[in-house]
Parts: C-alpha cells; structure tokens; sequence
C-alpha cells in the first residue's frame, strides 16, 4: 500500500542551549492517520534520525495538557503561533517549519521560557487577596451577566501567542502585553477582587504598561481562546484615564 | 506608588495629536481653502490669520510645543515597534503600520513646509497666494506636496480612531468598527478639502470653472 510509504516533512529550527546559536534540521516521519505535531515530536522523541539518516539528539518541547487549555506547548507552526498539542498535521503544509517563539528566551530546541507572563501576572497583581488571620465570609455575589464575559476572560492560558503576535513586545520595548492587561481586567470585574482595584490599575500605569499599546489589535486574532483582549484593553483605558484623574485631583489616593 | 510618568507622557502625546494638532490642522485646510475662490480671498485669510492678537504665543504654544512634543515623542514610539505585517497581515496591524510610515512622511512634510512657508516669512517673505503659486509651480513639488498633505490627513483620521480607543471611549468591537467607518470618512471629507487647495494653487483658472460643485 502506498500509505505505508507516506512520509512528513519537518524542518525544525534548534538550539542546544540558551547562548549557542540556532541551526535547522530536517526530519521525514512515516505518516499515521490523524496525526498531531506533538505526536510526531514523539515519534522523532522515539526515533531520533533526521533525514539525511543521522542520529541527532531527540528535539526538546515542552507540553502538558494535550488538550489545548495549558498552554505549554505553543510554538511557530509554519510561521503562525499557536499549540503544537491542536496542530493537526493533516491540516498544514508541509514541509511542516517549527520553530521556537521568538519574544521568549528560548531554553532549548522548542523549549522557551515564559517567566516574563509570570512575572507580569505578579505585577499587575492578578489575584484576590483572601488570605488573613481570620475567615472573611463569602464575600459580595457576582452578577450573572458579568459572570458571563468574565469567565471568558478566565480562560487565559498564558501561552504566550498573543506576545509573540503584538508588534509592541520585543527588545525595544518593555510592554508586559495584552494577556496580562486582560487578566486585570478579569480581577477587577470580581466583587471582592475590586477591592484592590486602584492598585491594579496604578500598577498598569508604570513604565511599559497599559499606555505602551499601539492598538494593532493581532493580539485578539490570535488568541486560541478568543479571549476579548482589545476590548480588555479599551476598557482599561478607560479605567485608568479615570484613576488618573481620582489619583491627582481626589482625596482617597494613597 | 508606582511611577505612572510614561503613562502620563503617554497620554500627552494622544491628547496633543487631536487638541490642539489636530484642530490646527483642521482650521489651516479650512484656510487654505479660500484659494478655490480666488487669489483675493486667499490672501485676505491669510492676512487675517497673521493680523490675529498674541499671534505669537499662539504659533508657540498651539502648534510649535506641541507638534515638537508630539513628533519626538512619535519618533520614540515608531521605533519601539518590530512590525510584523508580512505574517499577521489584518487590516488594524496595516493601519498601525501606516500610522508610524505616515508620522515620518508628515515629519519631513511639515519640516520642509514650514522652512519654505512661515521661517521665510520671519526673513521677511509675504505669505501669500503668489508664494504658494511659486512654490508649486512643478510637477516634484506638487507630488510632494499632495503626498505630504494625503498622508497628515491620514495620519491624523486613523489618529483619532486610534485616539477614541486610547481613552476608553469606543471599546465594543462594534463601537471600533463603526469608529472605523467614520474616521475614514473624515480622511476622504478632508482630503477634498486639502487636495482643493493645493490644485486651486496650480491652476486657479481651470480649477474655477470645473471643480465648483455647489455644495463645497
Ligand atoms: C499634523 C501633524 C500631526 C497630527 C495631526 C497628529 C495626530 C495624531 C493623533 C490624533 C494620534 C492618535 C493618538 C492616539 O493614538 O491616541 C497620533 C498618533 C501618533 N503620532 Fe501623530 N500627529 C501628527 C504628527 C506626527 C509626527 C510628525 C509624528 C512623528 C513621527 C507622529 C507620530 C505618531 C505616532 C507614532 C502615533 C501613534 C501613537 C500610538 O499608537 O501610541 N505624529 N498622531
Ligand atoms: S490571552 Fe490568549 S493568546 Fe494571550 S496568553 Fe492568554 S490564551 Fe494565550
Ligand atoms: S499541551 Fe497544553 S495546550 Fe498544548
């Protein structure tokens, strides 16, 4: 049978470590039905010989989840960013390109190391301060409607796609990006998480924060979750414009 | 507290692009202008703009500071950008792109425009409508001056857009689009206005007679 033959095509940008430089190497696997990238990775995992016949190293990725809501294993898939765990290779050209994201350091192969999300969730404080010495009770309910688009937000899965779109995240730059933004957005929207509301939106104001988007809007093309980013972004906009204000002309800032 | 000067500086620079820039903008077409009624016409608004009160703290403070101010900081901004439309090519990444290509192309426009214009003027020229006659009297610098002029316009319709959403005053996806219908129906309105002018300079006698539409 033919199908037994079936090969796919792969060149995989690589690095070994964080300071060598990168280098490209090809690989041809045989071809299975309904196959996903990360399943090929596996199998060159299994069987690391690329297609000049040599052994190779195995090439590094990061996953998790395989299912799309963890975010680990976003990479360029033929120059677009998204999770290799939902790239069908069916469905893309091949010889199929991968390649590490380019705004994060990468740690090898298509490993790269997303801190700077973390680190920006930290600085926008995107939680609800609940923990104390005593229990709180259960807090103000939500509203439903609010619920609703709120819970949207909540699917963030700091892959780090919408970054890698935004033409304002690179080396020039120290915007912390749109999935952090949203992500306060998402905490400010909760009754009890609005208590520290003006600190979110404050700390949004420093250097490379809110005021450093240029409203290319790729970041709401990209996201896997169809998370509302620029509209996240418009209403903090407009949220801060007024914290501003409260915060120099008010009475209650501290 | 943390230091919220960018975003101060920020928001600075937005405010300046419309109030006062671009009204400025929008005031100076409008002047320029009363070319398409003659040279009598255009050279009695200019003599009345030149005759206004403190006239000098206002070129100062409404159009040198501010565009300076608004240019530096522009320049700042472009370059902090890797822009990226070959692999993510949706329409607001170009109008993006075009906002930084067309504060450059303005740059340069304004630059040259105010050295040939209002600097001669303070050695002593007349700004008037033979002044604008001879300098457009080329193909080169017609070109230069119809780009120079289609790109502020454009610079400053997708400006404001880019301005509503700054402040937080459009934020559905709905309310951006329809900001998007509108401002690029300020960029055509306007263009007429500024590409009137500039032909009203190149060939006033022709222009009287075939371009007077009732309505401008
Ligand atoms: C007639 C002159 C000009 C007018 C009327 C004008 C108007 C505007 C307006 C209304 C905005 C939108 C502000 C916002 O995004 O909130 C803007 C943005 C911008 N302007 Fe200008 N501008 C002028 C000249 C310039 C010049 C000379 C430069 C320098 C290169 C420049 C660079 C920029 C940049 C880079 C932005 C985008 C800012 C951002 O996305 O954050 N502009 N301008
Ligand atoms: S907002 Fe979307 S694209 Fe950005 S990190 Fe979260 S899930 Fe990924
Ligand atoms: S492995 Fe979790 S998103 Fe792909």
């Amino acid at each position: 049978m033919a199908e037994e033959n079936k090969v796919i095509q792969f060149i995989i940008k690589r690095q070994d470590d964080p300071d060598s430089a990168a280098y490209d190497e090809k690989f041809e696997i045989p071809y299975r039905p309904n196959m996903n990238v990360i399943s090929a990775l596996m199998e060159i995992r299994r069987n690391p010989v690329n297609s000049k016949g040599e052994a190779t190293t195995p090439v590094a990725w990061e996953m998790n989840c395989l299912e799309e809501v963890c975010g680990a294993c976003s990479m360029l898939i033929n120059g677009k960013p998204r999770q290799s765990c939902t790239a069908l290779v069916d469905q893309l050209e091949q010889p199929i390109r991968l390649e590490p994201m380019a705004t994060f350091p990468v740690v090898r192969d298509l490993q790269v190391d997303r801190s700077r999300m973390f680190d920006a969730l930290k600085k926008v404080k995107a939680w609800i301060p609940i923990d104390g010495t005593y229990d709180l009770g259960p807090g103000p309910r939500m509203p439903e409607s609010k619920r609703q688009w709120a819970y949207e937000l909540s699917k963030c899965m700091t892959c780090g796609v919408c970054l890698e779109a935004c033409p304002n995240v690179n080396d020039n730059s120290d915007f912390i990006g749109p999935a952090a933004l949203s992500q306060v957005r998402l905490f400010n929207a909760h009754p009890t998480g609005e208590m520290n509301k003006a600190e979110r939106l404050t700390s949004l104001m420093g250097d490379g924060g809110l005021a450093s988007c240029g409203n290319s809007q790729n970041c709401v093309q990209s996201c896997p979750k169809g998370i509302p980013l620029t509209t996240s972004i418009a209403a903090l906009n407009r949220d801060t414009s007024l914290q501003s204000f409260r915060n120099f002309f008010g009475s209650d800032a501290q | 507290m943390a230091d919220t000067r960018d975003f101060a500086l920020r928001r600075l620079h937005s405010l300046l692009g419309v109030i006062p820039i671009g009204l400025y903008l929008i005031q100076h077409l409008t002047v320029n202008h009363f070319a398409t009624r003659g040279r009598e016409s255009f050279d009695a608004a200019a003599h009345f703009m030149e005759t206004l009160p403190y006239r000098y703290f206002l070129e100062i403070f409404v159009i040198f500071l501010p565009i300076i101010f608004h240019a530096v900081f522009g320049l700042y901004i472009t370059f902090q950008a890797r822009n990226n439309v070959s692999r993510y090519g949706y329409f607001r990444n170009w109008m993006f792109l075009l906002q930084r290509v067309t504060g450059i192309i303005t740059l340069i426009f304004i630059s040259w425009h105010v050295w040939e214009t209002r600097v001669q003027a303070a050695f002593g020229a007349k700004v008037n409508f033979t002044m604008m006659e001879e300098i457009l009297d080329n193909p080169f610098m017609i070109g230069f001056y119809v780009v120079g002029v289609l790109s502020t316009i454009f610079h400053f319709s997708n400006g404001l857009w880019s301005f509503l959403v700054t402040w937080g005053i459009v934020q559905s996806p709905r309310s951006q689009r329809i900001a998007t219908f509108v401002t690029i129906g300020i960029f055509f309105a306007v263009s007429i206005v500024g590409m009137r002018a500039i032909f009203a300079f190149v060939n006033p006698e022709w222009f009287a007679f075939a371009t007077n539409l009732p309505i401008l």
